[in-house]
């Protein structure tokens, strides 16, 4: 049978996934270093994740994460030096070192951000998608967040409110199993995440989190879902990560036997061997693929080595908005190229509010029902 | 100039703001059909429609964040907490991304919203239900803070905070919302980050903010009856404060009385001593004293709550202390 998949489409994930797999290697070397500091989180073995999504969307759709977010910038587009700076904790990061590894942000490509408190930005993402419905438009927001957020309060209150009022939300659980060292299993009444969705009257299914074309598929689907106003979605990506939780963690409450074992399911190699099978690829055309990426990821070290640290100016810029200040817009900043893509929203006067959140025939008939007059 | 209670000029606020701009919209416990717990959004669901007034679910940390993740693409909530009690739920998400957008993301985001609800003791509701929190937020930055306490003040204030590019947190009160004020019609403009001297004066400065503002009206009234003339500063603004109005009046009467209602520890009459003290020592002519909450949690009984609070008869008694009249 003839793959569903164009040879671009396949070799555009088959790229953004060894990206993201050799920048996460040299982020991790360099932080062995010591050239990278703080908490670290790598994206290894999860790449799928953040690839398979990604292609499936419109690059004006919303997306945030967790604190593990390297790759989801990465797959957007976002330049692998200034996501390498940021990193570094140089000025020419994407939030001018300001962030770190935590918290990449890329608004140009439509990147909203990485959160460090668990769970954080579950509520962030309900509003963006708000945001869209309020104004019409068919934007849809993804948001990623670990296994262990789904026993956060924030996750709960916002499911209850994304469904009961339809938003266009896509929930990605990134199930790795672990939130930090404690199995998720351990502390979870109901582990598989996705049934918790039930609860909200709200759609919520398992993937296979280790194939990028799966992950493509399931978020094609809900996207359209959620374009057509049939509200939030859930997917529990059943994923693996390869290192420890972070830098600093090696990982000794998992056995070897058990990522070793993970270690067969690695995406990469799976998507490389479907696109073989598929006759739609040869071997020396993911070799060319891997030398190119290899100098992308070496000139992102290099480029994050030689910036220089932010100006100590800094410290007084980016905590409150002056009067008449402009949002700062990254690639403009630092490679002085000029940004075009940079979200823009009717001003208040253009604005028309259509949407009835809550239609008033039906809350009076809900009223007349209960027998109130009110 | 119209007299209106403080909750109809924040409800004439909200309706301005909300004509003038559609992107505000309110969301909170009750603002909707119920038409606000403390009456303050009466009557705007059926003029703005259910999009724009929202009933939220009680889930402040939900609510909170949804509305932060709105204000992050450009819309303008105005979030309101039924009290600043219940927001303590919702501080992670005004604390920890609210006031960090803008710097975690290099500059690259803003986010325009204000929270809002009354604070201090509401009456009668024992601790849970009666603190006054805005030490709390006047800590971190990244955020502005706001407690006006005169209907004209809150009008102008809660326009200034919704026209605001910042997170800011508006404290009101439970206890405020039924008094009675002249309120300037239409575009009425209070800046944030200004006090307003609310009473002239040269022998003494009560600086205050919110409904204290009301037991140093009353003590000015009876100093002035003893031939002190007390000069009352509203501070309005607790971030950023305004130090040059805060020196110039001490300046002027170089004796000085710090009014709060919350508690002494940590609280913002702390830091305003703090100000005095290192650009103002020579100006004093007495150490600055402070009235505020009893070190305790407030109880329900009515002579503990009262004793609990400042009021005249404890600010006077400070006044006549920095003006060495102990006694007198």
């Amino acid at each position: 049978m003839a793959s569903p998949y164009s040879k671009e489409q396949l070799l555009t994930m088959y790229r953004k996934m060894y990206l993201i797999r050799r920048f996460e290697e040299r982020a991790g070397q360099q932080y062995t270093l010591g050239k990278i500091a703080g908490f670290c989180h790598l994206y290894i073995g999860q790449e799928a994740v953040a690839v398979g999504p990604n292609e499936a969307l419109r690059p004006d759709d919303y997306m945030l994460s967790a604190y593990r977010d390297h790759g989801q910038p990465l797959a957007r587009g976002s330049d692998a030096g200034m996501v390498m700076a940021e990193l570094f904790g140089r000025g020419t990061g994407y939030s001018k070192g300001k962030g770190g590894s935590m918290h990449i942000f890329d608004i140009e490509h439509h990147f909203y951000g990485g959160y460090g408190i668990v769970g954080g930005q579950i509520p962030l993402a309900a509003g963006m998608a708000f945001a869209s419905r309020y104004r019409n438009e068919d934007r849809v927001t993804v948001c990623y967040f670990g296994d262990a957020a789904a026993n956060q309060g924030s996750f709960h209150e916002t499911f209850n409110m994304a469904s009961k009022w339809k938003l266009p939300v896509i929930y990605i659980c990134e199930n790795n199993r672990y939130g930090m060292g404690t199995a998720i299993s351990r502390t979870s009444a109901v582990p598989e995440i996705h049934k918790r969705a039930a609860a909200y009257g709200m759609r919520g299914e398992p993937v296979d989190g280790m194939d990028c074309l799966k992950m493509y598929e399931a978020v094609k689907d809900a996207a359209a879902y959620c374009r057509a106003g049939k509200g939030p979605v859930l997917l529990e990506a059943n994923t693996y990560r390869f290192r420890g939780h972070s830098m600093a963690d090696p990982a000794t409450y998992r056995s070897k036997q058990e990522v070793e074992e993970e270690r067969k399911n690695d995406p990469i190699p799976k998507l490389r061997d479907y696109t073989l099978k598929q006759g739609l690829a040869q071997d020396a055309e993911f070799e060319a693929i891997e030398e190119e990426v290899k100098a992308v990821v070496d000139a992102a070290v290099k480029f994050a080595d030689e910036s220089p640290e932010p100006g100590l100016d800094e410290l007084w810029r980016d905590t409150i908005v002056a009067e008449g200040e402009e949002d700062v817009r990254p690639r403009e900043r630092v490679l002085g190229v000029k940004v075009t893509h940079w979200p823009k929203y009717p001003s208040g006067q253009e604005l028309k509010v259509t949407w009835d959140l809550e239609p008033r025939e039906q809350a009076e008939q809900a009223d007349k029902k209960a027998g109130l007059s009110r | 100039m119209p007299e209106l209670m403080y909750r109809e000029a924040l409800n004439q606020a909200l309706a301005e703001e909300m004509e003038r701009d559609a992107n505000v919209f309110l969301i909170g416990e009750e603002v909707g059909r119920y038409n606000g717990a403390f009456k303050v959004s009466q009557g705007l669901l059926d003029r703005f429609g259910s999009a724009r007034i929202i009933d939220a679910p009680i889930s402040e940390l939900g609510f909170a964040g949804m509305s932060v993740g709105a204000a992050m693409v450009g819309l303008r909530p105005v979030v309101e907490m039924m009290t600043w009690n219940f927001a303590i739920l919702a501080m992670d998400q005004i604390v920890n991304n609210a006031a960090k957008l803008r710097h975690m993301s290099g500059g690259q985001l803003r986010c325009p919203i204000v929270f809002r609800g009354p604070g201090g003791a509401g009456g009668r509701l024992s601790s849970q239900h009666s603190q006054a929190l805005e030490a709390n937020y006047a800590h971190f930055p990244g955020l502005k803070v706001i407690a006006p306490a005169t209907p004209a003040d809150a009008k102008g204030m809660l326009k200034a905070a919704i026209r605001d590019e910042n997170p800011v947190i508006m404290f009101e009160g439970e206890r405020l919302y039924a008094l009675k004020g002249e309120v300037p019609e239409g575009e009425h403009v209070v800046p944030i980050g200004k006090a307003d001297v609310k009473r002239e004066g040269t022998d003494v400065t009560i600086i205050t903010w919110s409904r204290m503002y009301y037991f140093c009206m009353e003590a000015a009234e009876q100093l002035a009856q003893e031939g002190i003339s007390a000069e009352v500063l509203d501070l309005r603004t607790l971030r950023p404060l305004d130090e040059e109005a805060i020196l110039a009046s001490v300046r002027k009467t170089n004796r000085v009385v710090i009014v709060e209602e919350g508690w002494a520890l940590a609280g913002v009459g702390a830091s305003v001593v703090d100000i005095i003290q290192s650009k103002a020592f020579d100006d004093l002519d007495a150490p600055v004293e402070r009235v505020t909450g009893l070190d305790v949690n407030m109880s329900y009984a009515a002579n503990l709550e009262n004793a609990t609070q400042p009021d005249a008869p404890k600010i006077i008694a400070a006044v006549k202390k920095v003006l060495y009249r102990e006694g007198a």
